[in-house]
């Protein structure tokens, strides 16, 4: 699919299929067309050239008959402010015709699930963003939906808050639904995710599980530096150019083996204002950064 | 698309369930609005006029006060607060996300203003009964016209905001449309009177003159078949309005 805004195009070309029961990630820069091929894929967005298909029905011909089996978490929240949870809760249950006894038993079970029974009938805008953040979700869960759309779910969230989100979203994959989201904590997407696809200037670069886009794009592991930026390509040359990422004074270098190349960097003249920042394993981070990065630069 | 009822009254339900929460606190002006216009107007200015359309001057102007009162409650829900809905809380957008429609949330809309422009000139109705102004039983005949008034005012609303880019714009909405139309729509003085040639059928192009001799002649308790004309008038432009506005709806809520 397509989508242009004024001739500028926010998605160009995004083809995509994803398969029932995972948890897959859209991840992509500010401003790579994430929110806009969600809102075609639950179809409050047409695309301008191509087509969405969602359990197999075209989602721009029967809008409703789709968004009857799916929920979507919108990335800014829309509650009614000046009603309780409860009361939001009640609103959105009708907006999916479900009959008032069926509403309130959902109800009871989702501030169980999302911990909000404690401020259910206070008013919305009393309610710190980390709870109307839980409740924009609750409400995604309403219709117990096959396809659960989030738009960047757990910004907002504290630490705590958002490990217990991701154990809810695991139950739910385990229950049978697929989940659509976007984030951009890569540490969530890689524990979260079974399958993401990276996208910038609204295309697809790379797609894949976390764990293979690493391998297949970097090396395992990844040594960081803090060495003047001025400094960098002296020690690179030292180096052969082996791949690496910069920001400012800090150096990133990608290797297969992490002690070999500390031993290099100890040796080369040119690292002897360089201080060891840490050795890791090489994150879905560094990837992103890779592909989508300014500051990324490509060693032979 | 077409709209669908059952998710058109889900949208008015969540109008409904935020005005219960305030229903105390909204209801109240609209009860001190009429007794401050009859005051000053009836009671003030009528003071100084004996007679005015074979009445006395405040039993002239309060069903024009009724029709009023149920153009501004429509009017306010599909401008200021429909605008608000649509941009800044984002209320259409998150109905969007489950099966309703552009379509069902336009018709919820004019649902919504209709009811609070029924309400609204309710109020007033009841004030001008109990001041004596019209019977009880002309009251009930006057009731049915308030929603007429609201709906015509709520499609002339929503086809105007469903077009502006600004908030700022509704200014003009209500200084240059509605404010000429308050004052020169038959409510304050027999506009026809005044009027000469061709005037007067020009006049009759005024939207709200149509629902105050409704209004009127259900005071009084009064028939002439001029009031086809004005039945036929509001439905029409009605249903003008609302079909253009079903149109630009959905290129207005969906990106
Ligand atoms: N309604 C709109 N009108 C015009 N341009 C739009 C509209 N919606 C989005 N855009 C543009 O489309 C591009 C993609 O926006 P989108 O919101 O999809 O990005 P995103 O990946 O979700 O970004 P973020 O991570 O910041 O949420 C941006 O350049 C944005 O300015
Ligand atoms: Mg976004």
């Amino acid at each position: 699919m397509c989508k242009r805004f004024g001739g500028k195009p926010a998605v160009a070309d995004l083809d995509l299929e994803v398969p029932a029961g995972v948890c897959f990630g859209l991840l992509g820069p500010n401003g790579a067309g994430k929110t806009t091929a969600l809102k075609m894929i639950y179809g409050s967005a047409l695309p301008s050239a191509g087509r969405v298909l969602v359990f197999g029905m075209d989602v721009a011909r029967e809008p409703r008959a789709v968004r009857r089996r799916l929920g979507v978490t919108l990335q800014e929240n829309a509650l009614i402010e000046a009603l309780s949870p409860r009361d939001n809760l009640r609103v959105f249950g009708r907006y999916h015709l479900m009959s008032e006894p069926a509403i309130e038993q959902r109800i009871g079970e989702l501030l169980e699930f999302l911990e909000l029974r404690s401020h259910a009938d206070l008013p919305v805008q009393a309610l710190s963003g980390g709870f109307q953040r839980r409740l924009s979700i609750a409400l995604s869960l309403l219709n117990r939906p096959e396809l659960l759309i989030l738009d960047e779910p757990t910004t907002g969230l504290d630490p705590a808050v958002r490990l217990s989100l991701w154990e809810r979203l695991r139950a739910l994959r385990a229950g049978g639904a697929t989940i659509l989201l976007t984030t951009h904590y890569m540490d969530e997407a890689e524990r979260l995710c079974d399958d993401l696809a990276i996208v910038a200037h609204g295309k697809v670069v790379a797609r894949g599980a976390p764990r293979e886009l690493i391998a297949s794009l970097l090396a395992p592991q990844a040594l960081e530096l803090e060495l003047p930026a001025a400094r960098h390509g002296a020690l690179l040359n030292n180096l052969h150019s082996l791949r690496h990422a910069a920001s400012g004074d800090r150096l990133t270098l990608y290797a297969k083996d992490a002690a070999a190349l500390l031993d290099a960097v100890r040796r080369a003249e040119s690292a002897d204002a360089a201080e060891l920042v840490s050795v890791r394993p090489t994150n879905l981070e560094d990837v992103f950064l890779a592909l989508t990065g300014a500051h990324l630069s490509d060693g032979d | 698309m077409r709209a669908s009822l059952p998710y058109a009254l889900a949208v008015w339900r969540r109008n409904f369930a935020l005005y219960q929460r305030t229903w105390k606190l909204n209801i109240l002006p609209n009860f001190f609005e009429p007794v401050l216009y009859l005051l000053a107007m009836g009671v003030g200015v009528g003071a100084y006029i004996t007679e005015m359309g074979g009445t006395s001057y405040i039993a002239f102007l309060a069903p024009g006060l009724v029709a009023v009162a149920a153009m501004n409650g429509a009017s306010f829900e599909v401008t200021y607060n429909a605008f608000v809905r649509m941009n800044f809380e984002k209320t259409y957008e998150s109905m969007l996300t489950t099966p309703i429609q552009p379509e069902d949330v336009l018709a919820g809309e004019i649902l919504w203003a209709t009811t609070r422009a029924t309400l609204y000139g309710g109020c007033f109705l009841l004030i001008a009964m109990l001041w004596g102004l019209v019977t009880p039983l002309h009251a009930l005949l006057a009731l049915p016209i308030t929603p007429l008034a609201g709906l015509l005012f709520a499609a002339i609303g929503i086809a105007f905001s469903l077009r502006i880019p600004s908030i700022d714009l509704f200014s003009f909405y209500f200084t240059l449309f509605l404010m000429p139309l308050f004052l020169f729509s038959d409510v304050f003085f027999p506009l026809e009177e005044r009027l000469q040639g061709a005037w007067i059928y020009v006049a009759e192009a005024l939207p709200l003159l149509h629902p105050v001799r409704l209004m009127r002649s259900a005071f009084q308790g009064t028939w002439s078949p001029v009031l086809l004309w004005d039945l036929a008038y509001v439905l029409a432009l009605s249903a003008l309005l609302l079909a253009i506005a079903a149109r630009v709806t959905r290129r207005r809520l969906m990106a």
